[in-house]
């Protein structure tokens, strides 16, 4: 198939934009059901307790209040699931304790929910709220994972020995490993913690379910990131209702991040209320209860070393990971730390050896789940600091210790893709490609030129680099499916041909901020050879979308949008037969190029719009064919995808107070072939901004009765517009081999990259300074960059 | 208890009996149903309800309804003039300046304010400016671009 109308490629101007810059977005809290009613929650103010009673009276006795229920009223409706199954390395499923709608027996962290109170106004159900009274006995709480796995700590679930989910591993044998990092010529050594973050989407969570008696249909408008995952989970695993009695709708959604993949509690609780009072039930989270509830990330606690010879190559890898999980296990929470983490550890380097150990814990904190990035800004973090590290200890230049461990370019067509210590087999890569250029966009001997300067000036100057790679399209579901996937992880594409050209596409992909409805018309159009306002792009609604995956993990194009080019292929092919038929020709004989069906050879041609009316007037028609043009296909991925790139972070240290100021952002990403360049570079730079906010500014803490000590926007600290400058992007693009389009995927690359420039560029500052400092806990504040500096060893 | 407000909203005159404890972010949204102004957090934060108050960028979290009594407004909603979109709604599609759309009008309630006071802000003045307006999508990178942008725009058509 040709493309025909370069709109591939394009940076064409978003087509929702108009409704979100005049106010006409449509968010979930933007909607008033006819008798809306509204949803309050009493939530555990103890990180662990025990409820002793409950009374609801005065509060049932007030204005407005409608009804009012408890962790009792749901004991018999089941938990909300995990879709991910690891196994004990004794080979024993892992632990899944319930997550109830309400909890009846203890709280286990802080902003648990305790009852539900549904009133006419938001503000009758949170007086009524304020009216309940709890009587609670606290307990002893656990927030730290490492903690809470070792003999006497605080149980989370009384049923858990250990507070061990599940302890995994992966690579070569541990033996082996051992041994090669016994006998290596240097061996680089680091513990450090991956601090918790909040995802943040600027839109809180929002719910609104309702039920129609008549006929027994229930309607979940949800902020989430995949509404057809939504309505299985709650259906087939929660609730026990039919599933197409339900329909699922995710419209405009203010940023997910990972945080709105998940199927949460309310969004089950507020379906079983809605039928319950026969009337539409809407919850809104207020930022504080986001910052609570909303599943965190990251959390990871690690003991990492990587062996060198004597002349720099690696030898082995070995990572010892305690994750912390939170009090429930989410949706993906599982495989977050295990097969999206451990499966990463190749890295980019040539490493023979490689052994990774997870354990997954329970805390009384927050459940911690994938965001954005999910796993692999953990993994890259790990390698590119150690890499980095261990650069400066052998007193190498960074760069070239990177080139020197490089696995050479594939294109994964004349050469094989590369398989990895940790089961995955990379597409395709040229990692030295995107070190070279990354040095050059910065002037690389230059700024070493330059910080020498400063140092003889006593000012700090520090260059980090970070070369990532990670895996996206999720996913191939046979591949997931053997690693413990309870979903295929495939996804739809419908394209509807209308009589009269004009063309709907409907994709289990969702869009929110993605600008799925310009990337996805501008594929559709450009294969069709149409203009882009004859295409439309629907998401998001389980009535009007056969079904679908949703969107995370930078899967949409690779997948969604690889789903829609195979419905165009079958449309061409179909096409194809109509025209023949009216150009009294054969089907084979026919081309489709530039919107015309063209008997090959000759100037006989007819134009797409024709074949659309034919087909759906088929009064001269082929006698075996089906009138109608429309199809839906679904589309299992032949493997992930394998963006890569390099981050360059230049940063200057104040060395009287601490502070950090980020002077230059370098990025060279390979994301593979690019749709729409405007839209990939504007994911590039949010997920840079995030993963410096990583780096510099965020971090949940909890203090050790489990309380969220940061918790709102007062406290934690976001990234904000003048915390940096402007970045420098640069694509390199070596295609994916396996899917239609060539595309892997640029959702998360800017997240995964940046933190550990970031960080490595501090190290070097302070190392350009004499400061020989081997980590630094992240969030790097001010305080802890100049405590660092001050440390004897330093 | 309730209390008796007038107001001028986007040129359009309103009166309503609201709550005392109504703030003025869900008087716009839930009673006059404009719901382009949004509510992204509870300490004020976030800037993502920004309107304009008697001409000025104001967090519509941060004062009641009743406080707003007597004042003119103006939301997202009233941003377009005789079916023209302002500069900056312009500027935020031909810059790639929002991404889920959730802070955008914000952001350009915010920006317009801006540019009414510096009509030829440093790119360091913007990211200031904006400095109380949360973005989790772009980064901010084409925010400014965005405000650059029409800076520029309206410049021109001033000169011209």
């Amino acid at each position: 198939m040709s493309t025909t109308n370069g709109l591939i490629g394009k940076s064409v101007k978003r087509v929702e934009d108009k409704r979100f810059t005049t106010g006409r977005g449509n968010y979930t809290d933007d909607i008033i059901l006819p008798h809306q009613t509204y949803a309050s929650f009493v939530r555990s103010p103890y990180g662990h307790a025990k409820i002793i009673s409950i009374d609801t009276r005065a509060a049932k006795a007030m204005p407005g209040v409608i009804a009012i229920f408890t962790g009792a009223d749901v004991a018999d409706v089941n938990g909300v699931p995990c879709g991910w199954q690891v196994n004990f390395k004794n080979g024993d499923i892992m632990k899944e304790p319930k997550h109830p709608l309400l909890v009846a027996d203890k709280a286990r962290h802080t902003g648990d929910a305790v009852a539900l109170v549904i009133a006419e106004s938001k503000e009758e159900a949170a007086d009524a709220v304020q009216a309940i009274n709890v009587e609670y006995e606290e307990l002893p709480c656990v927030v730290d994972a490492s903690k809470a796995v070792q003999n006497g700590a605080p149980l989370v679930h009384d049923d858990v020995p250990g507070n061990t989910c599940f302890d995994w591993t992966l690579g070569n044998p541990i033996a082996e490993v051992d041994e090669a990092i016994n006998n290596s010529a240097h061996v680089t050594t680091l513990e450090f913690v991956n601090q918790r973050l909040v995802p943040n989407a600027i839109e809180p969570r929002s719910y609104n379910s309702s039920y129609d008696s008549a006929y027994d249909r229930y309607v979940l408008y949800t902020s989430t990131q995949n509404p057809h995952l939504i309505r299985l989970l709650m259906c087939a695993f929660v609730l026990g209702i039919p599933e197409h009695k339900v329909r699922v709708v995710g419209p405009d959604v203010g940023g997910g991040f990972g945080s709105k993949i998940f199927h949460y509690t309310e969004e089950a609780l507020l379906t079983w209320a809605t039928k319950k009072i026969g009337r539409p039930v809407k919850w809104t989270s207020e930022r504080s209860e986001s910052f609570l509830l909303d599943a965190h990330g990251r959390d990871h606690v690690t003991k990492a070393d990587m062996g060198f010879d004597d002349e720099g190559n690696i030898t082995a890898l070995r990572v010892k990971t305690f994750a912390n999980l939170g009090a429930y296990l989410s949706t993906f929470a599982s495989c977050v730390p295990t097969y999206l983490h451990g499966t990463l550890l190749q890295g980019l380097y040539k490493t023979p050896k490689i052994n990774v150990d997870v354990t997954g814990v329970f805390t009384n904190t927050t459940a911690v789940d994938a965001y954005r990035g999910a796993g692999r800004p953990e993994a890259t973090y790990l390698l590119e600091r150690l890499v980095d590290l261990a650069a400066h200890e052998m007193n190498m230049d960074p760069a070239e210790l990177r080139f020197k461990n490089f696995i050479p370019p594939f294109d994964g067509v004349k050469q094989p893709g590369y398989q990895t210590q940790v089961a995955l087999q990379y597409d395709s890569g040229n990692y030295e490609g995107v070190l070279k250029t990354g040095l050059e966009m910065l002037g690389y001997e230059n700024f070493r030129n330059e910080q020498k300067e400063a140092a003889k000036n006593g000012n700090l100057l520090g260059v980090g680099i970070s070369t990532y790679i990670e895996a996206c399209g999720i996913a191939p579901s046979a591949v997931v499916g053997a690693l413990g996937a309870r979903a295929g992880l495939f996804e739809v594409g419908q394209v509807r041909v209308q009589p009269t050209g004009k063309v709907s596409v409907y994709t289990g992909s969702h869009s929110h901020g993605q600008g799925h409805e310009t990337t996805f018309a501008q594929v559709v159009a450009d294969k069709l050879g149409i203009a882009m306002e004859d295409v439309e792009i629907s998401h998001g609604d389980t009535e009007s979308v056969a079904f679908g995956m949703g969107t995370y993990g930078s899967r949409s194009l690779a997948v969604g949008g690889s789903a829609i080019v195979k419905s165009i292929d079958k449309i061409i092919e179909k096409g194809k037969k109509i025209a023949a038929h009216k150009l009294e020709a054969s089907a084979d004989d026919m081309e489709f190029a530039d919107g015309k069906f063209t008997v090959k050879g000759t100037d006989k041609s007819v134009s797409f719009g024709d074949v659309a009316l034919t087909a759906y007037v088929p009064h001269v028609y082929p006698k075996d064919l089906e009138p109608g043009l429309d199809f839906s296909s679904f589309y299992d991925p032949a493997n992930f995808t394998y963006p890569f790139g390099c981050h360059i972070a230049v940063v200057e240290v104040n060395k009287e107070t601490g502070k950090v100021v980020l002077k230059r952002f370098v990025a060279v990403d390979d994301v593979g072939n690019i749709i729409n360049p405007m839209i990939v570079e504007g994911q590039i730079h949010g997920g840079i901004v995030q993963g410096v906010g990583q780096a510099l500014f965020e971090g949940a803490e909890y203090d050790d009765n489990g309380q969220l000590t940061n918790g709102s926007y007062m406290d934690y600290c976001m990234p904000r517009a003048d915390d940096f400058p402007m970045i420098e992007t640069a694509t390199q693009v070596t295609p994916c081999p396996h899917n239609p389009l060539g595309v892997k995927g640029a959702g998360e690359a800017g997240t995964i990259g940046s933190t550990p420039a970031v960080v490595n560029a501090v190290i070097d500052a302070l190392w350009s300074g004499g400061h020989k400092v081997k980590d630094i806990r992240m969030p790097l504040t001010s305080e802890r960059v100049w405590t660092a500096m001050q440390s004897p060893n330093s | 208890m309730s209390v008796k407000i007038r107001v001028k909203v986007n040129g359009a005159e309103y009166s309503h009996e609201v709550e005392p404890r109504l703030l003025l972010v869900y008087y716009l949204r839930d009673v006059l149903r404009l719901t382009g102004t949004h509510v992204g957090c509870d300490t004020s934060s976030c800037g993502a309800c920004a309107i304009h108050l008697n001409g000025k960028a104001t967090k519509s979290c941060t004062i009641l309804a009743v406080q707003a009594n007597g004042c003119e407004i103006a939301t997202i909603e009233g941003m377009a003039r005789n079916g023209e979109l302002h500069p900056l709604q312009q500027a935020f599609n031909e810059c790639h300046g929002l991404q889920c759309g959730f802070c955008t009008p914000g952001m350009i309630m915010t920006a317009a304010d801006l540019l009414q006071r510096n009509p030829e802000p440093s790119e360091g003045e913007i990211r200031y400016a904006l400095e109380g307006n949360f973005c989790r999508c772009t980064g901010y990178q084409n925010i400014i671009k965005s405000v650059q942008y029409a800076a520029n725009k309206i410049k021109e058509e001033v000169i011209v």
